[in-house]
């Protein structure tokens, strides 16, 4: 009998994905979730187990800031799936009417502000909504609404709002986008036999074409979450490390940032700071989860 | 053919290199000073390289705010400077207690500075000095002469004099009369609170109560800023809530404000920007003639990198760091930067020896938080810049913020408990 040949191929192929992969991704993350479950004591690293849980969990200075930060998150999470996805949705819906006219060109002026930095939208904004040198005010008094004009980032009941809605604006048209591409590759055969069922027009979009979005509405949900969850830039280019005002703009990374690498007279603690980025990988993995296994395997898919 | 010519040409561009480096040495500075690189490339280190030939320095700052963590990271992976620029107290004593920094007391140039000058640099008991002062930063309040002159107000100089003059300015409306936000938070407590707080606690005296565990957070001399910081929340002007630190500048230096409650690091700035001539006053006293108390804030120091490569280069420049010639460069390079050194430095600028004289008129003091309180969690000096911006917003009772500190800072300092 022949012996199988090792077909060296597949692991040289392989071999460069691997490691780069491995050596980029793979090992900090391990190496993170170990750093956890140390701590350093007068200038040496000690093991501590799940010591620094306990504290970010249970003391309260550590777990006030860490709720804090988890319930900013979820709300910033929910104003991106309330604001951001529905309008997307809609977006996309009158993008791929056939009848609207300069199609392309409202689809690149939505999608730009995805390609900017953060930096610059964080920047952008703020000039705009600046009580000083804005125009928002100066727009408001224009059309007589002056009293209207809050120092929005500077509120702690506005803040995290206003940052949200700015981080919707600019991802917009992700969603929008990817929507379009579902909707282009409905078939017309199925909506020509809608209507020939008497359904037409809105109530087209409602009971044929949305269910045959959903998967993708599904994807788009995920990719929000993973992506607020992870979120810093927008928050640290604004309104700084302590994610001012009072820390009600504070979410988890910038509650890791300041942690991690220190700020001003606080030193930075790697441990602590891995500690929390073990949390918000745990959370983000659970959330995932569930999504994969709780709603994508229970999504009906249409062949079309 | 042509590969060899590459091959020639790279080992000629690496000869050259090397041969370089035997003569040169290359000092590379760690700062979160970028806004003196050109004071720095054009002054200072000219003047350092032409009397120690051999001798190369690089200024290579970062952005202050993230000053701190840049430099750990980068101390921690082996790649920072050879001279690091010393934040005050535990920022560089962690540094030195982790072996970045070298101690410095062989070095004859320390005697040039008081044990006062020194004291933000050394480790607790005294005993060893890791950076070579370089200046303090004096706090009070810049204001617009031609505003002052317009509008008929007279320069305060006790506290109902200071307020009565902010209404004037109110009343007539042509100016904001105060330039401050509170969207950057710092401002708050660092040109705030720690500005008019000494006057309240008597500097030094009550500093050291506080940390000896004599005095509390909560103690009247401690809330009382407070209760002051709530008044100027109507003087700010609209939106301050969203104003940031640069909006304040801008609105000082564009003759839009009266009264910029200032960190005389700001007089350099101010001077290219504004075109009104300017003057200072102290932070207002309670009743006229009493002593007044001033933050002299030790700033900046320069230390060594444990592990650079050069230590004799770098020990060189030190020793020069602490000469009369650099004061002399460097106070006038910087009006707002006072030189620490014993010997007085003579100051053209106007402003910086206006506001440098007061040394001889008020008691000096640092600001309040820096020194051993804020060691542990909650840090007490980011919890101070809270609890100022919530006194000036309204947002919590003066006495419910000393609480909410005593409480912070008790639950990890022992002399508190």
């Amino acid at each position: 009998m022949q012996r199988a040949r090792i077909r060296w191929h597949i692991p040289v192929f392989l071999a460069p994905a691997v490691l780069v992969y491995t050596a980029i991704m793979i090992f900090p993350l391990f190496n993170t979730l170990r750093l956890a479950l140390y701590s350093k004591v007068d200038q040496e690293r000690i093991f501590v187990g799940l010591d620094n849980f306990r504290t970010l969990f249970f003391d309260p200075i550590w777990s006030e800031q860490f709720w804090n930060a988890l319930g900013n998150n979820f709300w910033f999470f929910i104003v991106h799936m309330l604001v951001q996805n529905p309008i997307g949705v809609a977006l996309a819906a009158i993008l791929s009417h056939p009848r609207l006219r300069f199609a392309a060109l409202y689809r690149s002026a939505i999608f730009i502000p995805t390609i900017l930095s953060f930096v610059i939208v964080g920047f952008a904004w703020k000039l705009i909504l600046s009580p000083i040198w804005g125009i928002a005010p100066s727009m408001l008094d224009f059309v007589g609404l002056k009293s209207l004009f809050v120092p929005w980032l500077g509120k702690e009941e506005y803040a995290l709002t206003t940052l949200a809605l700015i981080s919707v604006w600019q991802f917009v048209g992700i969603p929008m986008m990817l929507i379009y591409a579902a909707l282009l590759s409905i078939p017309e055969e199925i909506l020509e036999a809608g209507e020939v069922d008497g359904i037409t027009g809105i109530s087209a979009f409602w009971k044929i074409k949305l269910p045959l979005i959903l998967p993708s509405i599904g994807i788009i949900s995920i990719l929000t979450f993973v992506g607020n969850f992870n979120a810093f830039d927008l928050i640290y280019a604004s309104q700084g490390a302590l994610a001012g005002p009072d820390f009600s703009t504070d979410i988890l990374g910038t509650f890791l940032y300041r942690t991690f690498f220190g700020f001003q007279l606080q030193l930075g603690d790697p441990h602590m700071g891995s500690a929390i980025a073990s949390g918000m990988f745990a959370i983000i993995l659970i959330g995932v989860c569930i999504y994969l296994f709780g709603i994508q395997t229970r999504m009906r898919r249409y062949q079309m | 053919m042509k590969r060899n010519f590459l091959k020639l040409a790279l080992l000629s561009t690496a000869l050259t290199a090397t041969s370089a480096m035997a003569q040169d040495v290359t000092l590379n500075i760690e700062s979160w000073r970028n806004d003196d690189l050109v004071l720095w490339q054009e002054q200072i280190i000219p003047a350092f390289e032409a009397k120690h030939p051999g001798i190369k320095v690089n200024f290579t700052p970062s952005a202050p705010a993230e000053y701190n963590a840049v430099l750990n990271s980068k101390l921690d992976a082996g790649s920072a400077g050879d001279l690091i620029t010393c934040r005050p107290f535990d920022a560089s004593l962690a540094l030195y207690e982790a072996g970045h920094l070298s101690g410095l007391d062989d070095m004859d140039s320390m005697s040039n500075f008081s044990d006062v000058a020194k004291s933000a640099w050394q480790t607790d008991d005294g005993a060893v000095s890791f950076c070579v002062p370089m200046a303090s930063v004096i706090h009070g309040f810049i204001y617009n002469k031609d505003a002052f002159a317009e509008v008929g107000v007279d320069v305060p100089t006790t506290e109902a004099e200071f307020f009565a003059a902010l209404d004037k300015f109110k009343e007539d409306g042509t100016y904001i009369p105060m330039a401050m936000g509170t969207n950057d938070q710092w401002e708050a407590a660092t040109m705030g609170y720690n500005n008019i707080g000494p006057n309240y606690w008597k500097g030094e005296e009550g500093r050291l109560a506080l940390i000896a565990g004599e005095q509390k957070l909560t103690d009247e001399q401690w809330v009382a800023p407070y209760a002051t910081l709530a008044k100027w929340g109507a003087y700010l002007g609209d939106g301050y809530e969203a104003q940031t630190y640069p909006d304040s500048q801008n609105l000082f230096t564009l003759g839009r404000a009266a009264i910029y409650p200032a960190g005389s690091w700001e007089i350099s700035g101010f001077n290219t920007q504004a075109d009104f001539e300017m003057g200072a006053f102290k932070p207002p006293v309670q009743n006229a003639g009493d002593t007044c108390y001033i933050s002299d804030h030790t700033d900046i120091g320069i230390g060594m990198n444990a592990a650079t490569e050069h230590p004799e280069a770098a020990k060189t420049f030190l020793a020069w760091v602490g000469s009369p010639e650099f004061a002399a460069i460097f106070g006038n390079a910087l009006p707002g930067f006072f030189p620490l050194s014993k010997e007085p430095v003579d100051l053209a600028d106007p402003l910086a020896k206006e506001i440098v004289g007061w040394r001889g008129e008020c008691e000096s003091t640092i600001r309040s938080t820096y020194q051993i309180l804020s060691r542990g969690t909650p840090n007490l000096e980011n919890e101070t810049w809270g609890a100022s911006v919530a006194a000036i917003k309204g947002a919590s009772a003066p006495a419910d913020l000393g609480a909410e500190l005593q409480e912070g800072l008790a639950s990890w300092y022992e002399p508190q408990q």
